[in-house]
């Protein structure tokens, strides 16, 4: 369980406020008008954004100021998911460790992420000699060997054409079952959030309001909900 | 901390800029507390204030005003070799003082080429020395900077306005008025300001180009005053002189040095419908040709004039080159040491204090700090037996500016790009450093790494403070033997400098470049 208990996150002069729990399990979108505060709730759970007020806590454990890399999370950004510089395989072992010293049993579970996305045999790639799915495959995979049970993503497949966000969006939704890790995406296509998502949390005029079941919200939306999707 | 926005220490880069802090303004409490004012400044210090002033002035406004006509017509025109001749605008940069000021006089000089040429038509030799060989060397290196730094002006303004302007039919005047005086207004000040900081602190040009009472610099007189007299008051006494006019101009320069821009483009390639006749296209091509003559045709007396000497060099100039590359090596090793940390933390968001200790070198000259550390080191130990290291160090904290302005824009690219990725997979500060960082900053640290070993290369300033018979860098040495009237060796010397200094800015640059990523 992921509960935000009266938490305030700043982001320079803005700021979102949520009050909300999300239960294990659930796969959530986040939907809102652009400027009101989805990537600043997203980058306050990741804990790149102070919290000023209130708690987040996993598990019942307090990780309000625990730095990013010791929160339960993954996350895939808009963009730089990857090291340019760093091979495909070098980039998923930064998953496992962060000082890329693997030993054989590490590095047969990164080649098994890789087969997993269907990157077997692009290892030795750098980033930039991979197709833009590709990318974002190999991004996911790194993301499997995290292992993190809290899995975060800032609309990184904006960039993709429609099919191939589908085709990415089916895989994270794959992924999640596999694992049963906590999915939570922000979203400005209320198609999407329909395809893989269970549960809305609707962020307006700096408030994330507690996450609603996906089908009714959209069905029979509230007034700010309706003025966002037109 | 749950808002860094990079895993990195702070304190190799803090450490580094206290170091540079602790050096400069530990050099200048030393000045400022050993000159003695009761004295008063005499009526040729006086003198050496106004020919510093006016000199610096003069080469300003030439420099701008010949470079604005040059870099119109590089930014109309496209031809075969332009991409080359904008590099080589950028070369006086590297080049050694003493080498240019040498092609000078085998050019402008008593019996240099056009003196000889004039002799055959019954007229009497060019005079060189004074103010306007001053002057002349200042602009042979400032045309061209100033000529880059109007060109960028040129290219900044986006392709769209071209295209409107050409869309709403204007002409070559319409355009200047619209676009290119707005921009000159803005660009302009600048860049003579910036020359106008550069030529105040000219030390190497008005010991071979000037001296006597009539064309004296601050920089000369300090050196003067040290050197002949040992009349340390007097070259601390100036040296405060010396630091009130670069802190001043420098202040300027910086501020002058920014201002907005013209609004985004589209990085379109910029393409002119203007000034297409006949009449523009040979205005401009005279221009260009003119310019690029002005500036090979010292190179080229250096490469003719030095070539017969080459095989006969006396062996104290092998030794003099033989610590020349050390000393640039080890001024080069000292730079990266300081620079790169400094560069990493500043780039971390935490560095104001830093980014200031990266800037100070700008507001001391080579002489004033020579002086300074004179005066803090001499009751402890030797000072001229430490001419070399003295010199080194001081070389790589001149550069440190330069340096800075290459590394830290590139640095803050790599942590915005990677800064969040890294901290969101707990990676450790020096993994982040060796790995991820330094490897995506190797073409910048090449190139910085070049511009300073080349700068210590071909540096005469500490130098010429305090060395003695038996220590000699190259470009001292290339000096002793134009005093010495050895003309002929003074020219194969100095072509050696050249070949090295170069030959190492080619090295570390290219060595920057090796491993380009894909």
């Amino acid at each position: 369980m992921l509960k935000l208990e009266g938490a305030t996150i700043r982001n320079g002069p803005f700021e979102v406020r949520a009050d909300l729990a999300i239960e294990p399990g659930r796969r959530v979108a986040v939907i809102g008008p652009s400027g009101a505060g989805k990537t600043t709730l997203i980058e306050g759970i990741a804990g790149f954004l102070p919290v000023t007020q209130g708690r987040i806590l996993w598990r019942d454990q307090d990780i309000t100021h625990a730095p990013p890399g010791k929160r339960p999370v993954a996350m895939l950004f808009q963009d730089g998911n990857l090291f340019a510089h760093l091979s495909i395989a070098q980039n998923v072992g930064l998953g496992l460790r962060p000082d890329m010293r693997l030993n054989a049993e590490q590095k047969e579970r990164v080649a098994g992420a890789l087969a997993r996305v269907g990157l077997t045999g692009k290892e030795a790639r750098k980033p930039a000699e991979l197709s833009g799915g590709q990318q974002s495959r190999a991004a996911l995979a790194r993301v499997l060997v995290q292992a993190r049970p809290l899995l975060l993503l800032d609309e990184p497949f904006a960039a993709l054409g429609p099919a191939l966000k589908h085709a990415m969006l089916d895989l994270v939704t794959e992924l999640s079952e596999e694992t049963g890790a906590t999915l939570l995406m922000v979203s400005h296509d209320p198609a999407d959030a329909r395809r893989i998502t269970d549960r809305i949390i609707l962020v307006d005029e700096g408030i994330a309001h507690p996450p609603r079941e996906t089908g009714p919200l959209l069905d029979d939306p509230p007034e700010a909900l309706r003025a966002y999707l037109g | 901390m749950a808002h860094r926005a990079v895993p990195l220490a702070r304190w190799p880069g803090s450490g580094a800029a206290t170091l540079v802090g602790a050096l400069i303004l530990g050099a200048l409490a030393a000045v400022a507390l050993r000159a003695e004012p009761g004295q008063g400044l005499g009526a040729a210090d006086w003198a050496a204030v106004r020919f510093t002033v006016l000199q610096a002035v003069l080469s300003a406004l030439i420099s701008v005003a010949l470079a604005v006509p040059v870099a119109r017509a590089l930014a109309r025109r496209r031809f075969a070799g332009r991409r080359a001749l904008i590099a080589l605008l950028g070369a006086p940069f590297i080049l050694p003082v003493i080498v240019a000021v040498l092609g000078l006089l085998t050019v402008f000089g008593r019996a240099g080429w056009i003196s000889t040429a004039l002799g055959w038509l019954g007229l009497p030799p060019v005079q060189i020395y004074g103010l306007h060989g001053v002057v002349l060397a200042h602009v042979f290196f400032n045309l061209p900077l100033a000529a880059r730094l109007i060109l960028q002006g040129w290219q900044e303004i986006p392709a769209e306005r071209f295209r409107l302007a050409a869309q709403l039919g204007a002409g070559p005047r319409d355009i200047w008025r619209l676009l290119e005086r707005p921009m000159l207004v803005r660009v302009v000040p600048g860049a003579a300001a910036v020359i106008f900081a550069i030529c105040l602190s000219s030390f190497a040009v008005a010991l071979t180009l000037g001296g006597g009472p009539r064309a004296t610099t601050i920089e000369l007189a300090i050196y003067q005053a040290f050197r002949f007299d040992f009349d340390l008051g007097r070259a601390a006494l100036l040296s405060c002189v010396q630091i009130a006019l670069t802190v001043a101009a420098a202040l300027v320069a910086l501020r002058l040095g920014r201002g907005d821009g013209f609004g985004g483009g589209l990085e379109r390639p910029v393409q002119r419908w203007d000034a297409n006749t006949r009449g523009h296209r040979v205005l401009d091509g005279s221009l260009i040709a003119l310019a690029a003559t002005f500036l090979m045709l010292p190179l080229a007396a250096i490469v003719t004039s030095g070539a017969p000497g080459l095989a006969k060099l006396p062996p104290s100039v092998w030794q003099a080159a033989l610590n020349s590359v050390l000393v640039a090596l080890a001024s080069t090793a000292a730079l990266l040491g300081l620079a790169v940390p400094m560069a990493a933390t500043i780039a971390a968001g935490r560095g104001g204090a830093v980014e200031l200790a990266g800037l100070l070198g700008l507001a001391v000259s080579p002489l004033v700090i020579g002086t300074g550390l004179f005066v803090i080191l001499n009751p402890l130990t030797d000072v001229f037996a430490l001419a070399l290291p003295i010199t080194a160090l001081v070389n790589a904290v001149m550069a440190l500016p330069f340096a800075m302005r290459i590394l830290v824009p590139r640095a803050r690219q790599v942590v915005a790009q990677n800064g969040r990725l890294a901290l969101s997979l707990d990676m450790r500060s020096t993994f982040f450093l060796l790995r991820v960082l330094l490897p995506r900053m190797r073409a910048q640290i090449g190139f910085a790494a070049g511009l300073a070993a080349a700068l210590s290369m071909g540096d005469l300033g500490v130098i010429a403070l305090f060395a003695d018979p038996e220590r000699a860098t190259l470009p001292l040495q290339v000096y002793r033997l134009m005093g010495a009237y050895q003309m002929q060796a003074a020219a194969g010397a100095a072509l050696l400098l050249l070949a090295l200094s170069m030959a190492l800015f080619w090295l570390l640059d290219r060595g920057g470049r090796g491993h380009v990523e894909a």
